[in-house]
């Protein structure tokens, strides 16, 4: 892979190396964060100069989003410190953090829709004349005036609702800039926004940087990363790992830096000789989330559908399932074609669909470990019409056996239960149907690592028992580990397909960013 | 990826349909009212008369009150069952303070009735802002507990129009160059409120609040303290209500008020108000008010039996409901299309 070009770069660069002898805006040391048991950060560390753009660089999970929430206010750090302008800060709240000139604008923006544009920028800011009243005609022009800064069109006047998420940025984004944020972090902003929309976030960020503030920049399409910005900061695994000026660095350095571990060979090999085509998708488009998205899945396979956050994984596979109505394109169970927004068609040609929330989608949590086994399966379990409870009980003690829950009575409510036993219960669920084809999204997500050797186990035995199986995790070792065949989603199309022998992480990883196209694998 | 070679497409800088449509509302109401109006005119002329126009706008002046306090409680993403209860306890203990002091001047007894509301609504807004309680439920155990406490107090004695001295009746009867003293205290209330809503922060809160919670703590709105005061202002406007209920109809039972507040959310929500909170104007459900109260009188007038009016009220909720429903789901759908189109440009 070539460097990159940085268009523009030079001057912008002599800027910052002069405004880095007057010392950093802003520095984390060390900043440490625990839920529990759970270290979502151990060393979060970066610091920032006026004038530039910083990228902030890691897999999912390698800590970003906690240290931006530790500056938002958001959290409070555990360890570690923040120095803000040389002053030792802690912001306990949202509104510290503001106060202190810290903007953050999340990737989905916190808008009010029912309000105007213009009221949006300055809520509880409102400009004020005699008798405290609002001054709308004042708020309406600074919105001009800082919309005219920025260089782009929106009117003060409209309300937020039906905003595109890009224009909700820019409005997050003049938010950040009427009360004179000196440093303005974004959180993968460009996640929803097309090309034309970047470009106009590229401008806005240069005329912020030339203002004197810094960025931060969340972004995992590298290639904007080092279009934008002059120095990157790589975390893994919830620390820091390095910084180096855009100059110095390559995309490959960037990609071998944010993997930089080996796959533990947890996970075994598996020769496995799928069998007859269960699953066939073709041309499937829902506007505006995914376009054209073809691929099957045979009997006694696992297929994980990998990409970024954003990318349409889950979004295809509900429309697989019928949650949401496609627009085009159709899907195809043992040769029979599916109703487009039917799950209980789905269900019934043979589709068990295990959500990645599984507390809110998954499970009834307050409802009985039986109950929920056999929720899906009510149809078979009752007799005229009535649900035989001795059925129930039976079919979760078999399951329960099965998957080796661990648990105190049937009767007990699943939210009693840990992350790992609450996603046995939910595959119970749909094991019980007897599916052809499971789609389970973020098979393990928040399951402590023993118990996610055994969800994976389960899922090596039951395409040996000829399911088939699409799964989509955004954690690297679970795709390369688990599946047979890989698909990477980029911005709602399909970028690549590998196959396990040929598939590593750093080609994964380019291809989710849009490095490359389908069949240049 | 082609980052380069495209054009800017600017977005559009006129507001937009959604933005046009949800300001047309009002307009929209006084266009119905009008063909009610006209329509029941033609069937049956004294439709017109100046006593029936006094009582088209005298009818709905208490109902207008209290849905004035109600837009700022569903602004809010809440809503306030109790106050046809907080009305007919404020009615009756205005009246026994009549009965006590017949001297009362009528001020007073408008505070008053005001201060009874306010105690009540400040309970509301206790449990609701700072205990945490959903308002549904608080408001809902209210509207039992205030009819039982108004039941005991009353107990079986009504408030008879001799015990109310003749000012404060006039109150409720009398006009000023033809209009209503009823209407002419709602609509003051109206103009008062409605131009707060526009104009002062802390109000302006009450739509963020209801608009998006989550961003509005982000915003640094103090959500409890604001919608404590929802709570409480509806409360009052409730007493308030209460006290002129007395003076309009000079005699309570323990029954007044009753059902009340299913009366004041249809028409906020007929007036545009949406029952999910952040938008809509205390003009928008005072019209409402106006709207309904007119059809009742129109389908009287046409000799229409009374349970019409109950359907056509609910038909007109639905209406109203389907419509902001319709104009919400087209707004997403269309910028999901938008958004691509743009894209591909």
């Amino acid at each position: 892979m070539q460097r990159m070009e940085t268009p523009g770069a030079p001057a912008s660069r002599n800027v910052s190396i002069v405004e880095r002898t007057r010392g950093p805006l802003l520095v984390v040391d060390g900043a440490t964060k625990f839920f529990g048991p759970v270290k979502a950060l151990i060393d979060g560390s970066i610091d920032l100069y006026a004038g530039e753009a910083h990228a902030l660089l890691g897999e999912n999970g390698a800590g970003k989003s906690t240290l931006v929430k530790i500056l938002a206010g958001v959290y409070q750090a555990d360890g570690g410190h923040v120095e803000l302008e040389g002053q030792s800060v802690r912001f306990s709240t949202p509104i510290d953090a503001r106060a202190a000139g810290i903007a953050v604008i999340y990737q989905e923006p916190t808008l009010f829709p029912d309000l105007t544009i213009a009221e949006n920028i300055f809520m509880g800011r409102q400009p004020l004349r005699s008798g405290k009243r609002i001054d709308r005609s004042e708020m309406m022009k600074r919105s001009e005036e800082v919309f005219a800064r920025l260089g782009v069109s929106l009117a003060p006047t409209r309300l937020a609702r039906g905003l595109s998420v890009a224009d909700q940025q820019i409005v997050e984004i003049a938010k950040a800039i009427s009360f004179n944020a000196k440093i303005i972090v974004m959180d993968e902003p460009t996640a929803a926004l097309t090309d034309v929309e970047v470009r106009r976030l590229f401008e806005v960020v240069k005329t912020l940087r030339n203002e004197g503030a810094a960025v931060m920049f969340i972004s995992h399409r590298l290639e904007e990363v080092f279009a934008m910005c002059q120095r990157v900061t790589i975390m893994r695994d919830g620390a820091f790992v390095k910084t180096a000026p855009i100059e110095d660095i390559t995309i490959d350095d960037v990609i071998f830096s944010m993997v930089g571990r080996d796959i533990v060979s947890l996970y075994g090999d598996h020769a496995r000789t799928p069998g007859l085509k269960v699953l066939e998708v073709e041309h499937l488009t829902r506007e505006g989330v995914f376009t054209d998205i073809s691929f099957d899945v045979r009997a006694g396979e696992i297929v994980a559908l990998a990409g970024l956050v954003g990318a349409g994984r889950t979004e295809v596979a509900r429309g697989i399932f019928g949650i949401d109505k496609v627009d085009a394109g159709t899907v195809t169970i043992g040769g029979r074609k599916l109703k487009s927004g039917s799950p209980l068609m789905a269900m019934s040609a043979g589709i068990g669909f295990v959500p990645e929330d599984r507390r809110q989608q998954g499970l009834v949590m307050h409802m009985a470990l039986d109950r929920n086994a056999s929720l899906a399966s009510i149809g078979r379990l009752s007799r005229f019409g009535l649900i035989r409870p001795s059925s129930e009980r039976k079919l979760a003690a078999e399951w329960a056996a099965r998957l080796q829950l661990k648990f105190g009575r049937f009767s007990d409510p699943v939210l009693t239960l840990s992350g790992g036993n609450q996603q046995k219960v939910v595959l119970a669920k749909w094991l019980a149907r007897q599916p052809r084809l499971l789609i389970i999204d973020e098979p393990t997500r928040g399951i402590d690592i023993g118990t996610k050797a055994e969800v994976h186990r389960l899922l090596g035995q039951l395409v040996s028992q000829g399911v088939a199986i699409l799964m989509i995790s955004s954690e690297m070792p679970e795709v390369l580990g688990v599946a047979d065949r890989i698909l990477v989603l980029h911005e709602g199309t399909l970028a690549a397909q590998f196959t396990r022998r040929e598939a590593d992480e750093a080609s994964i990883m380019r291809a989710a960013a849009g490095q490359m196209k389908v069949g240049s694998s | 990826m082609s980052v380069i070679d495209r054009p800017i497409a600017p977005a559009p800088p006129h507001a937009s349909l959604v933005t046009k449509i949800l300001r047309f509302r009002e307009l929209a109401i006084l266009v119905a009212i009008a063909l009610v109006f006209g329509a029941t005119y033609l069937k049956n002329p004294s439709f017109a008369s100046a006593a029936s126009v006094q009582q088209m706008l005298s009818g709905p002046s208490i109902i207008i009150l209290l849905a004035v306090g109600e837009t700022l409680v569903i602004v809010t993403r809440n809503v306030d069952l109790s106050v046809g209860s907080v009305l007919g306890l404020s009615a009756y203990l205005v009246g026994v303070l009549f009965v006590h002091n017949p001297q009362m001047p009528i001020v007073l007894a408008l505070v008053a009735g005001l201060l009874i509301g306010l105690a009540c609504g400040v309970v509301n807004g206790a449990l609701v802002a700072y205990a945490r309680m959903p308002a549904l439920v608080v408001t809902l155990g209210m509207l039992y507990i205030i009819r039982g406490i108004d039941a005991i107090v009353v107990n079986g004695i009504q408030i008879l129009p001799s015990q109310i001295p003749q000012g404060f009746i006039t109150l409720g009867a009398g006009s000023l160059l033809g209009v209503p003293y009823l209407f002419l205290i709602a609509t003051a209330a109206v103009a008062l409120v409605g131009y707060s809503m526009r104009t002062f922060r802390p109000a302006r809160d009450l739509y963020a609040i209801g608009s998006n919670p989550e961003a509005a703590v982000l915003a640094g709105v103090r959500v409890q303290r604001r919608v404590f005061s929802a709570f409480a202002i509806s409360g009052a406007l409730a007493g308030l209500g209460g006290a002129l209920w007395l003076a309009e109809f000079a005699t309570v039972a323990s029954v007044a008020g009753l059902g009340y507040e299913l009366n004041v959310i249809a028409a906020v929500v007929v007036g545009g108000v949406a029952i999910f909170g952040g938008s809509g104007t205390v003009l928008g459900a005072a019209m409402g008010a106006l709207l309904l109260n007119t059809i009742y009188q129109a389908l009287n007038a046409a000799g229409v039996a009374q349970f019409w009016d109950q359907a056509v009220s609910g038909f007109l909720l639905l209406v109203a409901i389907a419509f902001d429903r319709y104009v919400s789901v087209n707004a997403e759908k269309i910028l999901r299309v938008e958004g691509k189109h743009r894209d591909h440009a």
